[in-house]
């Protein structure tokens, strides 16, 4: 009987995105369960034909394969930076299980690690003893995929900024990310990305990410550090942010008025009126310099 | 070059897909390449250098849209954020036609970013043409659906893939982007001649044509795209080419890219097949224009 060609399908994506043996093979016997641990030859025979070279279960190997590789090839793109602080073992390991926990929801592989940094924050165990420093890391590339294409949005004018008051609710340039992070994570992810490439194709092959050298990325110590990744002229920075204008610009990203947003900035401080105003002016010369200030939708 | 109503009556020669590492070189050196293939998805963005770079090609050259998971044959309905990224990106690059593969991708809203084979059964023509319907009707272009390279088949398949790909098109009333390297994957793959798949074409639906490069294994072959087009797929290209007539033609190199010349060199390689068609055509043209003259 002709199996409904949605059945089919459901069948073929369950076993060509099952994990691969450490040996990069398909696994000899069902693993996700669907199949109630069966050997895959019986599985791979039921909907897969064989031809005079190869079993039903070696041509389902062959997109089994081709799946891993390429998503693993993709993975490995975004986050080089995670890979030199957690090394290349693990690095595998936290890469294989993320990936098959969270296959990609996305007609484009760019989404990929989306839900890499809450993912990581919950099976600590896979960053080893550097999770802190691994999840600062995770987020910086993350936010650098987010900062290279995400939308740019007419930025307030001058005469806009001059009309601003406690009253006024702001949006932020959907590009720039904020993150507030336990290391100067920024100093090594600069580092080890010194190019960036990613692009979607048809190739079919495995990229030689064995024949890749181990990066050793630079030392760095734990300090708390505020920081804006955003896009100008095309290209993605890095700026330093100060820790009342990062909970500012939080603020204001949450919708607050620019009062609550200023009122959250300066919780606690110490700094005089005059002082906290002086800080105020000027960090909205930078943003206003920057286009970061949008009008909300 | 004469186009037909699938390739938007475009007269488009050769062209090379545009990829990131040439960038520079097209910039600095303006090479006189006829078109470029873009792959869809990877302008199908909000902002940022991939639009800026993709505006700075659309002052130079005419661009082709080329998909990868679009995913006619996925049984499921297409992904509307995905549809409105894809015409919105359409009415950047004015796409003359749309291009993508008869395959299947994505099942209950995951993907496999893979172009995976189809069954060839009538459940699967149906749906297939409908989806390819249901997309040329958004975006508002010819679309234009590709044979691709497979390695597994079916049991439940109940006629050959170019029997499968005569119906879809039918069904669909859409074109065919002849990939004459997948005809020659597939055939050693599966064990067909070739040569019967590309006689068995519907000529006149031929909106475009890819060539490309492969890797033999053992017991396979691999579409790799990162080798130069071996003489069997040149011979199935001027087969195809002495059946449609000119047609626009691409080379696909996605891996292992060598340097912009020699991509180019190997694509201009088409035009020793395309320029005798041409001639021929153009005579063809001209004894008919004289009987009418003669006749009138």
């Amino acid at each position: 009987m002709t199996m409904p060609l949605e059945e089919l399908q459901r069948t073929m994506c369950a076993a060509v995105m099952q994990p691969l043996t450490a040996d990069e093979d398909m696994q000899p016997r069902d693993t996700t369960g669907r199949w109630s641990g069966r050997a895959m030859d019986e599985v791979a025979s039921g909907f897969i034909a064989p031809n005079d070279r190869l079993t039903a279960f070696e041509r389902l190997e062959i997109y089994n394969r081709q799946y891993w590789f390429r998503i693993q090839s993709a993975f490995h793109e975004d986050f080089p930076a995670l890979r030199a602080v957690v090394g290349s073992d693990r690095f595998e390991a936290l890469m294989n299980a993320y990936l098959a926990q969270h296959p990609s929801r996305s007609f484009t592989l760019r989404n990929l690690g989306s839900k890499l940094c809450d993912w990581l924050a919950e099976n600590p165990g896979y960053a080893g003893r550097r999770l802190t420093l691994a999840l600062d890391v995770a987020r910086v590339e993350w936010a650098y995929i987010e900062a290279f294409d995400s939308a740019e949005r007419r930025s307030l004018n001058d005469e806009e900024v001059a009309a601003v008051n406690g009253d006024s609710r702001l949006a932020l340039q959907p590009h720039l990310q904020l993150l507030a992070l336990s290391y100067p994570a920024d100093d090594l992810v600069l580092d080890m990305h010194q190019r960036e490439q990613r692009e979607t194709s048809e190739a079919g092959t495995r990229p030689e990410l064995e024949d890749e050298e181990e990066s050793t990325p630079i030392r760095l110590r734990k300090r708390p550090t505020w920081l804006a990744v955003h896009r100008s002229d095309f290209s993605v920075y890095y700026k330093r942010l100060s820790a009342p204008e990062y909970r500012v610009l939080t603020t204001l990203r949450e919708g607050k008025t620019l009062a609550e947003a200023l009122d959250a900035g300066f919780t606690g401080s110490r700094l005089s009126a005059t002082t906290q105003l002086s800080r105020v002016r000027e960090w909205f010369a930078a943003w206003a310099q920057l286009g970061w200030i949008c009008i909300p939708e | 070059m004469s186009g037909n109503r699938f390739n938007a009556f475009k007269d488009y020669g050769v062209g090379i897909g545009l990829r990131i590492p040439h960038y520079e070189h097209i910039f600095a050196h303006k090479p006189g390449v006829d078109w470029f293939e873009i792959i869809s998805e990877n302008y199908m963005v909000d902002g940022g250098r991939p639009l800026q770079m993709l505006d700075r090609i659309m002052e130079n050259y005419r661009v082709v849209q080329h998909g990868v998971s679009m995913y006619f044959g996925s049984a499921q309905a297409p992904d509307r954020e995905h549809l409105r990224r894809l015409n919105s990106l359409v009415k950047r690059t004015n796409t003359p036609w749309l291009s993508d593969h008869l395959c299947w991708g994505s099942v209950d809203g995951t993907y496999s970013h893979d172009l995976l084979p189809l069954p060839y059964t009538w459940e699967a023509v149906e749906k297939t043409a409908a989806r390819i319907r249901e997309v040329r009707d958004f975006v508002e272009i010819p679309v234009a659906v590709e044979n691709v390279s497979s390695y597994a088949e079916f049991v439940d398949s109940e006629m050959t893939e170019w029997e499968f790909l005569n119906e879809v098109v039918e069904r669909a009333d859409c074109g065919i982007l002849l990939d004459v390297n997948n005809i020659y994957v597939s055939s050693v793959n599966h064990d067909f001649t070739p040569m019967d798949y590309v006689n068995a074409i519907p000529a006149e639906r031929v909106a475009q044509i890819h060539i490309a490069g492969h890797t033999r294994y053992e017991k396979y072959i691999l579409d790799t795209h990162d080798h130069p087009v071996i003489d069997p797929v040149w011979q199935l290209y001027a087969r195809a080419i002495e059946r449609c007539g000119p047609t626009p033609t691409l080379l696909e190199w996605d891996d292992r890219i060598p340097s912009f010349e020699e991509v180019w060199a190997e694509a201009r390689k088409a035009e020793r097949y395309l320029e005798p068609v041409k001639k021929h055509k153009a005579v063809e043209h001209e004894e008919e224009k004289q009987l009418a003259e003669v006749a009138q």
